[in-house]
């Protein structure tokens, strides 16, 4: 006989074994299932999140500067730039306007910005998606602030930002530096923060040393700071990860631990009757390890298959709920399925192989034991 | 007589290599579709540049999770001192390296 056909032999004989104890078996391979669909979920949605924060952000300013008052950030005064444009590698430096607007009828967020290229003409707003989504925003209607003067006033929506943007436009209000000064109150002499451009990407941090020499109130944020700002929050060790794998961890754990444990009475009977009719230790260990393979390829095919599906057609839809918080605008995307294979791979490694040492450790101790003695308990 | 059937095994390496297909399947969709989001990057980092944005919008509830790269260590305690983290975005999204290294300096 060769050895496939002894395989698969004995591959029948623990397909047949599984489908005697089915109720059982069924309800493990669909909990084992889960687990891997929820960690496969996890790692398919930050790896995605991550590389697009990646591509994305590499645009962002290359260094910022904020102004600290008290441990908080304060507006900045635009009397700094010209001493940061002074110092030695800068190439340029432009204030950043943005804030915070509460919309009380909505019950939303928005990020209000004054664009650093071609802001809309005065009196109108450009939009994000998720906004027009939430407030029910068009193009051409008007939409109501109120400034903190306590009047209301209006700008007329003239463009909403493209839906597959979304992740870094959602919630923006785009609009005129004259508007923003006066909605805010915020005077000539002040802006949020400043961003900065060098001439050789290398010498940021040294320019951000000098900035914080010169202008000892303030702090710098370089473009690699936001980078892996991402970075370390989409890491397994991020909130994110560790809130969602921490539970289906605990489950394999307890998974691999009772089948470790030790086999069940019936069990123990089945290798008792197979070594007394001739079957060799070695075929007892190869039929509990194709039992492993067979649930836990079973799940993780399963699984993995399922969470793609998840993550990428239904924009991870079960992950929102955690996401969402008390976020009345939520952006809705379609992450782009950047796959990190050796994570699959280390998915398949840490939920495959586990499982199936731990199914066939306890047999190996079964096996090497007179059969007469496991038969009689 | 009793109907043809396939071995178990048979059937469950036919379930296995169709698993394997559809999920090769799916990877090569997720390949074209990184394939074809070039441009929808490309707008995204436009924007990006265009507007002078430093973060994605994730959440929107919290500032310093709108902006976690912007964020100093205390935004989410400023109610008052000793005050609860109230956010729940806030549980998820830890600081970002770059407050705790400027913490230390």
């Amino acid at each position: 006989m060769s050895a496939v056909e002894r395989h698969r032999n004995i591959l029948d004989f623990t397909l047949a074994s599984l489908m005697r104890r089915k109720g059982k078996n069924s309800a493990l391979i669909v909990v084992y299932t889960l687990v891997v669909f929820v960690l496969a979920s996890a790692l398919f949605f930050t790896q995605a999140i991550r590389r697009e924060a990646g591509l994305v952000l590499t645009d962002a300013p290359e260094l910022v500067v904020q102004r600290l008052v008290a441990g908080r950030h304060d507006l900045i005064p635009t009397a700094y730039l010209e001493k940061i444009r002074d110092i030695r590698g800068v190439t340029g430096a432009r204030s950043r306007l943005w804030g915070y607007y509460y919309d009380a009828t909505v019950g939303a967020n928005y990020t209000l910005e004054v664009p650093l290229e071609a802001p809309p003409p005065e009196g109108s707003v450009i939009v994000g998606e998720g906004l027009a989504r939430t407030s029910g925003a068009a193009v051409d209607s008007l939409m109501p602030f109120r400034t903190t003067r306590g009047e209301i006033t209006t700008f007329a929506v003239s463009k909403i930002l493209p839906s597959d943007s979304s992740l870094v436009s959602a919630d923006l209000v785009l609009l005129s530096e004259k508007d923003f000064r006066e909605m805010f109150g915020v005077d000539r002499a002040h802006a949020t923060d400043l961003a900065v451009t060098v001439r050789n990407k290398k010498e940021i941090p040294v320019i951000a040393r000098k900035i914080a020499e010169a202008l000892p109130d303030t702090r710098t944020i370089s473009r690699d700071e936001i980078l892996r700002t991402y970075d370390a929050v989409f890491s397994w060790r991020g909130g994110i990860m560790l809130a969602l794998l921490a539970g289906a961890v605990l489950a394999f754990v307890i998974f691999a631990w009772d089948r470790a444990a030790g086999l069940s009475a019936e069990e123990r009977k089945e290798i008792g009757i197979l070594k007394a009719i001739g079957w060799e230790t070695s075929d007892v260990l190869l039929m509990k390890f194709w039992e492993g393979v067979a649930v836990s390829l079973t799940a993780f095919l399963l699984g993995i298959v399922a969470a793609y599906v998840h993550v990428f057609f239904a924009s991870a839809g079960l992950f929102e709920p955690v996401l969402k918080g008390w976020s009345v605008l939520y952006p809705r995307f379609r992450l782009v399925p950047f796959i990190d294979f050796p994570q699959v791979a280390a998915l398949f490694f840490l939920t495959v192989v586990p499982y199936t040492v731990a199914t066939v450790i306890p047999s190996w101790r079964a096996a090497t034991v007179d059969p007469d003695a496991v038969m009689r308990g | 007589m009793t109907p043809f059937l396939p071995r178990r095994s048979t059937l469950y390496l036919t379930f296995v290599a169709l698993s394997l297909l559809v999920l090769a399947g799916l990877f090569m969709n997720g390949a074209r579709r990184v394939a074809a989001s070039g441009p929808r990057l490309a707008e995204e980092r436009r924007q990006v540049r265009a507007y002078g944005l430093t973060d994605l919008v994730l959440f929107t509830d919290a500032r310093y999770t709108r902006h976690p790269s912007m964020a100093d260590r205390n935004a989410p305690f400023q109610d008052y001192p000793q005050a609860l983290e109230h956010f729940p975005s806030g549980s998820l999204m830890p600081p970002p390296p770059h407050v705790r290294f400027h913490e230390r300096r």
